[in-house]
């Protein structure tokens, strides 16, 4: 399906900063005055519990944005000292690293990154990760399709099935 | 051949058909209708529930059980009975699992009533109670409650309703369409009167997991009511499992026993891939129903109160899944305003009127549904009450 330039601007908005629900509606929900929620939500960003408002998007529906996510298994030498801290957060920094994870089991850091083209995603882990000194090995594995994502379930009839008026 | 109508029975040719049913035909068939007339969770049973389901239909478990239901089941409903609500009740005895709370009232009614033996209904109140007293030969005595007092039933108002024909009294709470809850001291209330009179009580709990504010307490749990008290619940309410058609009664050995007989003659038992489903929802759905339980809470708060801010006024129901709000305001009687909001807006809700007199000047709304249905459902009818200020 083909979207305005604005529709993904908005959509874009929303992945990155808010859920729509009205703080009056919130306020609502919660048995709350809106100002107490206000305060609330503040409080909260301000203890950084609150990191962040996201929207799922399914961008695979937006032609010209459908990206590709890959998951590769790092594995590292650690440091003395910094353990595996300082090499995890040399990757983090990067913008195109959605997700870094310390695993148990056969590799050391599970790294999530999305890219525009498989290209560019190949790019980012011969030039940029496996080069870091620390870095014995990756494993790339391209996600193909995304069913469930963080909760939530894609392509799924939802539709209510319910009949209009029952006892 | 006489009229084919002229073979009917004279009792179900006076039945009355629910008033349910003519909103349910006037909605059919129209487009983008936001329903909030739907006496059910909008959830979808809890995924490891259908896969149960599934399984048992995949091993082959698809021959009839014991008539009062799979010994498992009976043995699980008794453990939870117990934890839950701190009743206890014998699964070789006192328990029967039927095809829903429905056939259970059915069964209930059949096994006590005596033809002209009066039967105390507390009105607003579920659609199917009158009509099933009187196809099991009782009388209905309909008890009005008062939205002053957020449609409980006083203690006086029971009493006085008392005569000596009078078996039984049916309570629901919380209530459908009310969503009132009673608490442990009325209950108790109640419980001294049906103490003093001997009278029965049929306690239809089916929404008991859906308790927001307070601690549910089960009639059967008061005193010494147990011996007294018809419980009935169920599965659709609490577990999301409507379609699944499940529910079951505990009630003192002789009262199910008789029960059983009418069950296993006009029903054999309860479908089984539905009880092994009922099976699995005891034993791993507990935490999904309170992730619903919680979800409804936070639609009520958010839905009665903007009610409240239209000018709708409504009470904050402390159970089920309904709100019960005045549409006085708008001048309007229940009927008319529920026809109208339905065309208009397209809004379907349900007059108060279907659910026995007292509950003309009200409808009742279903917040099953989502949020942001609740929210489109808000604007729509508060663009509704601007168009009908009271005359
Ligand atoms: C108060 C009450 N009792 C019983 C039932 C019937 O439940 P079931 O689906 O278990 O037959 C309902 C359903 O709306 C109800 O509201």
């Amino acid at each position: 399906m083909k979207l305005t330039e604005k529709q993904i601007e908005v959509l874009e908005i929303l992945e990155n900063n808010s859920a729509r629900i009205p703080v009056e509606d919130i306020a609502k929900m919660a048995q709350l005055s809106v100002a107490e929620t206000e305060t609330t939500l503040d409080k909260l960003e301000e203890m950084k519990v609150l990191v962040r408002f996201n929207s799922v998007i399914d961008w695979s529906k937006v032609d010209g944005h459908e990206g590709v996510t890959a998951m590769i298994d790092v594995k590292v030498a650690p440091k003395r000292g910094v353990g595996f801290d300082e090499v995890a957060q040399r990757i983090y920094r990067f913008k195109e690293v959605r997700s870094v994870y310390l695993m148990s089991g056969a590799y050391d850091l599970s790294v999530i990154i999305e890219g525009r083209s498989m290209n560019e995603v190949a790019r980012f882990v011969s030039e940029k990760l496996s080069t870091l000194d620390s870095v014995l090995s990756t494993t790339t594995h391209f996600i193909l399709k995304k069913y469930k994502h963080d909760g939530t379930i894609f392509e799924q009839n939802e539709d209510d099935k319910r009949i209009v008026v029952s006892p | 051949m006489k009229e084919t109508k002229s073979y009917l029975s004279k009792t179900v040719e006076e039945l009355k058909p629910s008033g349910i049913r003519r909103f349910f035909d006037l909605a059919a068939g129209m487009e983008g209708v936001i329903s909030l007339g739907v006496g059910e969770p909008d959830f979808i049973t809890p995924w490891s529930v259908r896969e149960a389901a599934i399984l048992s239909l995949e091993q082959g478990y698809t021959s009839y059980t014991a008539n009062a239901g799979l010994m498992e089941l009976r043995e699980e409903i008794a453990d939870y009975m117990q934890k839950s609500f701190g009743v206890s009740y014998s699964p070789q005895s006192e328990i029967v699992v039927t095809v829903g709370a429905s056939q259970a009232l059915d069964i209930s009614l059949r096994a006590i009533l005596d033809s002209g033996d009066e039967v105390i209904v507390v009105e607003p109140s579920f659609v199917s109670y009158v009509p099933l007293v009187t196809l099991a030969g009782g009388v209905p005595v309909q008890v009005q409650t008062l939205k002053e007092n957020g449609f409980k039933i006083l203690p006086e108002q029971l009493e006085n309703a008392i005569t000596s024909r009078t078996k039984v009294i049916i309570l629901c709470s919380p209530n459908n369409p009310t969503g009132t809850m009673l608490s442990g001291d009325e209950l108790n209330a109640i419980a001294k009167i049906a103490e003093r009179y001997d009278l029965l009580v049929l306690s239809d709990e089916i929404y008991a997991e859906l308790a927001y504010d307070d601690e549910y307490t089960s009639f059967a749990a008061i005193g010494e009511m147990k011996k007294r008290t018809i419980l009935i619940s169920g599965f659709s309410k609490g577990f999301a499992m409507t379609g699944w058609r499940l529910g079951f009664i505990c009630a003192p050995e002789e009262i199910s026993q008789a029960m059983l007989k009418i069950h296993q003659y006009a029903m054999m038992c309860a479908p089984t891939m539905a009880q092994f489903a009922a099976l699995e929802a005891l034993k791993t759905g507990r935490s999904d129903v309170e992730d619903m339980k919680k979800s409804y809470k936070r639609r009520r708060n958010y839905f009665v109160q903007s009610l409240n801010e239209l000018g709708l006024t409504c009470h904050m129901p402390g159970g089920a899944f309904y709100a019960f709000p005045s549409i006085e305001s708008t001048g309007l009687t229940s009927e008319e305003f529920a026809e109208k909001l339905l065309l208009e807006e397209k809004v379907a809700v349900v007059p108060g009127n279907i659910f026995g007199e007292s509950g003309e000047g009200h409808v009742r709304c279903s917040y099953a549904t989502s949020m942001e249905l609740l929210q489109e459902a808000i604007k729509r009818i508060s663009h509704f009450v601007k168009q009908n200020p009271k005359a």
